[in-house]
């Protein structure tokens, strides 16, 4: 994807509406009960991993951070950041491994791997409530704008760009789903129809796939640049992690 | 490493009805999907699980291929002495898991 004129000035939905008021009653209980919500099963396994010593450091996360409850309250709703050290884009799970390697010295979880789903969906579940805030900045304005290319480019077999569904056909029916408006907020999210717990570049890639476009791995620059525009794009949402969707 | 939890009220009333809440974070394999070799995964599922109350069982489960992955049951015992709820689980591969909570029963 290259650097294009933009088609349309970056724009919010109107009415901004989170994915979970379009969702069915069954799956807004489940995300609203701590405990039948199958997501919580990652948190405590991402309560566990925050206390565990790690790497040659021996050090846990607690061991810096101390309680999440209190240390990370609020920090996902400002994610994705430029990060002081390298200059670039980092999201939450690029944060903890970039912890990892440098402070704990071990090697970095894998992208989507349960550990990984667990420790970021711990983090975010202390945001919980708090209104999305990114701003957007001369350090990150490159990757916003990169970001807002993708939305607005039509790509794929389908020839569709995700401003097609997501601003223009929001809350009607594409095949039995409901087109929510696209939001970043809940994530990552326990999804039924995977059956397991899974990042937000999990489910941008389902989008890739369902137009039929090449798929950028995830944890790629062009997801994170997607990234930080849909937080832009959410902005005054609250967090919802972990979500439940369907 | 697989995570279980259980929800257990921590007081009730001697005779009261208790909701017991079990979440096993479990894959459940069918046996009848394919990895994108085409080969088939093999079944692996929570082939046994037994909930005790102070050492006496009190609800037995046997799951299949049926059930959904993370299986999540409900059910319910009558609150008769102060002690344990503990559950464990076995699957095909032979993990294991378990879990356990107190209760406070007051006359």
């Amino acid at each position: 994807m290259t650097a294009s004129a933009l088609a349309a000035e970056p724009k919010r939905p109107e009415p901004l509406k989170s994915g979970i008021d379009f969702s069915g009653a069954e799956v807004r209980a489940l995300q609203q009960d701590d405990f039948s919500s199958p997501a919580m099963l990652w948190i405590t396994r991402g309560e566990k991993l925050w206390n565990e010593p790690a790497g040659k450091s021996e050090k846990s996360c607690a061991g810096c951070h101390q309680d999440a409850r209190a240390s990370m309250k609020g920090v996902s709703a400002k994610y994705p950041k430029v990060d002081p050290g390298t200059a670039r884009l980092t999201n939450i799970e690029g944060r903890i491994n970039q912890c990892r390697e440098r402070n704990q010295q071990t090697a970095p979880l894998r992208y989507e791997s349960d550990e990984l789903l667990a420790l970021t969906a711990y983090v975010g579940m202390q945001s919980r409530g708090v209104p999305v805030n990114v701003v957007i900045d001369p350090q990150n304005q490159r990757n916003f704008r990169r970001g807002a290319d993708i939305f607005y480019t039509r790509m794929g077999q389908m020839n569709l760009a995700c401003t097609h569904c997501h601003d223009r056909n929001f809350g009607r029916k594409l095949l039995n789903d409901t087109i929510s408006q696209g939001h970043g907020n809940p994530y990552p999210v326990y999804r039924l129809e995977w059956q397991t717990m899974g990042s937000l570049h999990r489910r941008l890639r389902a989008c890739f796939f369902g137009v039929r476009a090449e798929l950028p791995p995830a944890g790629s620059q062009d997801l994170l640049d997607l990234e930080l525009f849909l937080a832009w794009r959410s902005q005054g949402l609250i967090v919802e992690t972990p979500g439940v969707r369907k | 490493m697989s995570v279980a939890r259980l929800l257990v009220p921590p007081r009730a009333k001697r005779g009261e009805l208790v909701e017991i809440r079990i979440a096993i974070q479990h894959p459940m394999e069918t046996g009848f999907r394919m990895d994108n070799m085409g080969k088939v995964i093999p079944k692996n599922t929570v082939s046994n699980l037994v909930c005790r109350y102070n050492g006496t069982e009190v609800f037995r489960a046997e799951m299949g291929s049926g059930i959904a992955a993370n299986p999540y049951l409900q059910f319910y015992i009558v609150a008769r002495e102060s002690g344990a709820v503990e559950f464990s689980w076995i699957d095909d591969r032979g993990e294991k898991g378990s879990a356990s909570a107190v209760i406070t029963v007051t006359a």
